[in-house]
């Protein structure tokens, strides 16, 4: 039996390298044909051939950095050449409005991805032909036999040697905080570049001053948070995975150029779905459910003996492939709007954005149900959910982010720093982005309204960009999903989510939801906050036979599946909300002597 | 005043937390097991890989300071009642108004093998001591003999086992753990252990060992199996931690001797948890219980006796829970391993899984007195309830669903356990209550208990 799971980590690391040689390797030629298949436009079509080498075989890094330069020197080109038309007062050719001449900053990448992408050589196009789906297949059945020696383990907790494991031991807080700030300043470095705003300076200032903000807590109270992730653990392995899918995530969001022989893997799926060859987005939600998929299966392995865990793991990858990969495809094929119908705003963050609104109302009666769902949901369906269920119908149920944390982040839970410091900076942290996104919002809509794009002297288009670099991509994907093997699996959710700051509010203050503590059975080993994929301190509460009611638990039950002592359940009742934060069970000392309360 | 705890586990560290709420008088915690409490029970955990030790403290290092307790590593070698003053290891001495005394317990010798740090490769798993030192043999540990067939005992074989190494454990009785568990129960564990590939060998002692360079070798039992190991294991029980007491003058049994007040002959020094003996137990308690819950319970309440309040030790209702590698085991009340004559019980388990459910009744009134549960988790406060209520099983059992604690969606069993009582009783008794929070305040309030 283990020979078969070593046999599957044999070919998952086949497939693996397989995949990567596949789309870093090979050979690229920028020809006439892949120039005319990539760019339609016939001003940038003659800026940017003017300026490209056709014809020579190179590998993917050199025709990416050549396909760069040369559309940026095209851009300098024609925006030089529509400064003289305007001046000469001379009309743009067929009628052309201004950014359809014009090549945007937003378009450099559009168009490295896609030239590079048609000029894809012969050879590593039927290399990727015969090759790209195998290395998928490799890949999956790989996993899929690695995880199967889990089967063969009766049913029961199954976290033995996770901390003796160089992927899943996590590593010193220093250490943590170097890569955390590392990445950090390299995003906002990059956004500074790149946007050439002050934005970058302006979240630089917000982050200090939610920093200053923790640590002027942190002084006034005597409770200085101090426990933290424990000395002499490190998980290189661990540190060598988050830097690979940070990479991952950096190439995706900023440089999709290097991902296109990838995406060419995936094209026949993509046609036959959506009609439309496959972009990075295609591929990031192919990988993202297939991804869930086999961790689901492993989840279903890990936890068979509890039948939450296996609803809740059912449930989010159904959600997963179908409304997050299929139908939003699927409405792309019937030429409707793209849509993911469990996403709410504000973590869906450009649900109000004019363009979407624009082309939802313009899409007659399915888009403007979409809107109107869509509004419903975040203002009816997020309270009234979250009212009877917590916000686990969400997040550990519904949500994608939850979805893929809850499946592939699971072997990283333990990871979640649970000390008092913590909680501090996280609920700063949490809020901080909630209020940013109702301010951008606000703001959009306020243009989309009056047609201004000033307010209180903040630009709504340079706002809603900022927060779309730094919260939509930045934290949401490379330190949401970059960290999971240093920080734990719920690094966005528990840091930066503003739909779970949103749904948090809610569940503390009026919910029926909680989890409550069985008596005096605790014996206080620490499984349970260990465990917490939140970080929550669930043992604290526990011991005193406190009922757990925090913003933050997403209600995943595993601090309840793992508890040996059988004392934590999650509950829902009507009957006693106001209360719930107060309720204790234990030993009790008073006139009448000492005896049990519940 | 100055109060001082010698020991820092469950039983002292509450001590300390409720002596610090309810006043301000000083407070000095001594312990020479580590600075910060941990959790012992987790002892395990950490071994497995589960936790490292820091997850098992259950206080952040803060906590001590914000609360003012002071915390000493040392080891108490004297005390002198009369003169109020410890001596420590390091030389020091400290004088106290008031002490309690929370010891606590260490692993039981075998009577071969009397100093078990003599020889490398044998030790109990009492202390983070323990751990530590198997920690450090671990890798050339490739077989070894557990002995005892105690919550302990299986805990360590459980821990070696998840390391690969193959594991013996030798039991006397014939079946695990069947001084405590009843025979249904002692066997399912004794299955589910032997399950695991753990090699559990039952009725069975260790006879006689060898040992090579103060290494041990080989295990042999009284059957006359001889077993190579690297590593022997000792559970045979624990005993109170009250050596340095001798002489002291403070009366000691097989542990220290307090009265219903938690109070040793000198009104001034307590002791509890492990390394308290009552004078007085309750009737159907034993003198010396030597569990996390009462060491809690204790805690609490030697704390309001410190600061002047007379308050007397009642742990109400037993109750204990445990986990035999993946059977969960609680049990509340009184579930005697052998039924009496006077009792019965209705017993009822899963046809394929390691689940059970027994309900012991008094046989002249159908009363209520214990239940013992496998594979399946109840809630504290309604047992208790029905036990305190001395309610009868036709009270109990249509509402038995309100006791189950199990995840949600998991299955219920309650209703084949009522038709297993209509079957024996011919009665026709319905369940009529489910599960949930709602269900179980309703009936709490239904009697105006909320
Ligand atoms: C592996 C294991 C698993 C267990 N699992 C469970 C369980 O699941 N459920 C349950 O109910 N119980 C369990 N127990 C029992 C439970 O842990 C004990 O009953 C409980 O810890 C006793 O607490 P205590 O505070 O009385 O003493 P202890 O926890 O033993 O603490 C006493 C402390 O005092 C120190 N000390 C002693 N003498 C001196 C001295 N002279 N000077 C300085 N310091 C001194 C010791 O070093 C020790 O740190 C388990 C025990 C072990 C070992
Ligand atoms: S896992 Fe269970 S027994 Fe352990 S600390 Fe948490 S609630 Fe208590």
């Amino acid at each position: 039996m283990k020979n078969i799971k070593y046999i599957g980590i044999a070919l998952f690391f086949v497939g693996f390298c397989m995949f990567h040689y596949l789309i870093l390797g090979g050979n690229y030629k920028i020809t006439k044909s892949s120039l005319t298949n990539a760019i339609t436009n016939t001003v940038h079509f003659d800026a940017i051939s003017k300026h490209i080498q056709l014809g020579s075989e190179q590998g993917l890094f050199e025709t990416v950095s050549s396909v760069k330069s040369a559309v940026q020197n095209a851009q300098v080109d024609v925006n030089n050449n529509f400064e003289k038309l305007k001046t000469n007062n001379t009309p743009l050719p067929n009628g052309m409005g201004e950014w359809d001449y014009k090549i945007g900053d937003g378009n450099i990448s559009g168009y490295a991805q896609s030239i590079t992408k048609a000029s894809i050589g012969e050879s590593h196009l039927s290399s990727i032909k015969t090759w790209g789906l195998l290395s998928f297949l490799l890949c999956i059945v790989g996993a899929l036999l690695w995880i199967s020696s889990r089967f063969n383990r009766q049913p029961g907790i199954q976290n033995d040697g996770l901390f003796h494991n160089p992927l899943t031991r996590g590593i010193t807080a220093p250490v943590r905080n170097v890569l955390l700030i590392v990445v950090g300043v390299g995003i906002l470095v990059y956004g500074y570049l790149t946007k050439s705003t002050n934005w970058a300076i302006i979240s630089v200032l917000i982050a200090l001053l939610i920093a200053g903000l923790v640590f002027w807590y942190e002084n006034k109270t005597v409770t200085k948070g101090s426990k933290s992730i424990a000395p002499n653990v490190n998980g290189y392995a661990g540190i060598a995975l988050g830097l690979y899918l940070i990479s991952f995530y950096v190439l995706l969001y900023w440089a999709p150029a290097y991902l296109v022989s990838a995406t060419k893997i995936l094209d026949p799926l993509s046609i036959a779905l959506s009609g439309n060859p496959a972009s990075q987005w295609f591929l990031y939600g192919f990988l993202y459910t297939v991804a869930m998929i086999v961790m689901g299966i492993r989840m279903y392995a890990k936890y068979r003996h509890d039948k939450y865990q296996l609803m809740r793991t059912g449930s989010v990858v159904f959600f997963q492939l179908t409304f997050a990969f299929l139908l939003p495809e699927i409405l792309v094929k019937l030429n409707m709007p793209y849509h993911d119908f469990k996403n709410i705003w504000p973590l869906d963050y450009d649900f109000l954005f004019d363009w979407n609104i624009n082309s939802l109302i313009a899409n007659g009666t399915f888009g403007i149900f979409i809107l109107v769902w869509g509004i419903f949901l975040a203002i009816v369906g997020v309270p009234l959910m979250t009212y009877f269920f917590g916000k686990r119908w969400y997040c550990s149920w519904v949500c994608g982010c939850g979805g893929l944390a809850e499946t592939a982040g699971d072997p990283f839970r333990q990871m979640s720093d649970n000390s008092l410091k913590a909680w501090r900076v996280e609920r700063y942290v949490i809020h901080g982005v909630f209020v940013a996104a109702i301010v951008m919002t606000v703001l959009v809509l306020y243009t989309f309204f009056t047609g201004n794009y000033q307010f209180l002297g903040m630009e709504s288009y340079q706002l809603r960009s900022w927060y779309g670099f730094l919260i939509g991509a930045g934290f949401s994907g490379v330190v949401g999903t970059g960290f999971y093997p240093v920080m734990g699996n719920r690094v966005w959710c528990r840091f930066g989510c503003p739909l779970a700051g949103y749904l948090g509010i809610v569940q503390r203050f009026f919910s029926r939801y909680r989890i409550t503590t069985n008596g005096g059975q605790c014996i206080s080993c620490g499984n349970c906050s260990t465990y917490c994929e939140m970080g929550i301190d669930v043992r604290s509460y526990a011991q005193k036979g406190q009922d757990i009611v925090r913003s933050s638990c997403v209600g995943c039950g595993i601090c309840s599946a793992v508890c040996p002592r059988g004392v934590l359940r999650l509950e829902n009742s009507d009957l006693d909300i106001k209360t719930r934060t107060k309720h204790t069970s234990g030993l009790v000392i008073d006139g009448n002597g000492a005896h049990f309360n519940f | 005043m100055r109060i001082v705890i010698i020991g820092n586990g469950i039983s002292g560290v509450t001590a300390a937390r409720h002596i610090r709420k309810l006043s301000d008088h000083e407070i000095i915690m001594i312990s020479e097991e580590g600075e910060y409490f941990f959790s012992r029970t987790a002892l395990m955990y950490i071994y497995m890989g589960h936790m490292r030790k820091e997850d098992t403290m259950p206080y952040e290092p803060y906590f001590w300071k914000k609360n003012r307790i002071q915390l000493i590593q040392d080891r108490v070698t004297k005390v002198d009642p009369e003169k109020q003053i410890l001596s420590l290891k390091k030389g020091e001495s400290l004088a106290f108004d008031k002490l309690i005394l929370a010891t606590g317990s260490t692993p039981r010798p075998h009577p071969a093998i009397p100093d078990m740090s003599a020889v490398k490769g044998v030790s109990g798993m009492y202390h983070i001591q323990d751990l530590e030192g198997l920690e450090k043999i671990s890798s050339e540990v490739k077989r070894a003999v557990v002995v005892g067939g105690g919550l302990i005992g299986i805990e360590l074989a459980e821990m070696l086992h998840s390391r690969g190494t193959k594991v013996t454990l030798l039991v006397r009785e014939n079946s695990y753990w069947n001084m405590v568990l009843p025979p249904e129960e002692s066997n399912m564990v004794t299955e589910h252990i032997k399950s695991h590939h753990i090699d559990l060998q039952c009725s069975t002692e260790m006879a006689d060992f060898t040992i090579e360079n103060s290494q041990i070798k080989q295990v042999n039992t009284n059957k006359g199996e001889q077993i190579p190991c690297q590593y022997l294991g000792m559970s045979i029980g624990v005993i109170a931690n009250i050596a340095f007491l001798k002489d002291s003058g403070i009366e000691t049994d097989r542990a220290i001797l307090v009265n219903n007040n938690l109070q040793t002959n000198y009104k001034n020094i307590y002791a509890i948890g492990d390394s308290a003996q009552l004078k007085t137990p309750n009737p159907g308690r034993r003198n010396i219980e030597a569990v996390w819950y009462t060491g809690k319970m204790m805690g609490e309440v030697v704390a309001h006796n410190v600061i002047g309040e007379s308050i007397t030790y009642d742990p109400g209702i037993w109750f204990n829970s445990a986990k035999f590698m993946d059977i969960e085991y609680q049990v509340y009340g009184t579930v005697p391993a052998k039924m009496p004559e006077e009792f019965d019980s209705l017993y009822w388990q899963h046809p394929t899984l390691d689940k059970s459910i027994r309900i012991v009744y008094k046989k002249e009134n159908e009363e209520v007195i214990g239940f013992n549960l496998m594979g399946i988790r109840y809630r504290h406060e309604v047992c208790e309830r029905w036990l305190k209520a001395k309610n009868t099983l036709s009270e109990v059992l249509p509402r038995l669903p309100l006791a189950n604690f199990d995840p949600e969606f998991s299955k219920v069993f309650e209703a084949d356990l009522v038709s297993q009582y209509n079957k024996k009783f011919g009665k026709s008794l319905q369940v009529k209550e489910s599960r949930g929070l709602s269900n179980v305040i309703n009936y709490f309030k239904s009697f105006g208990n909320i």
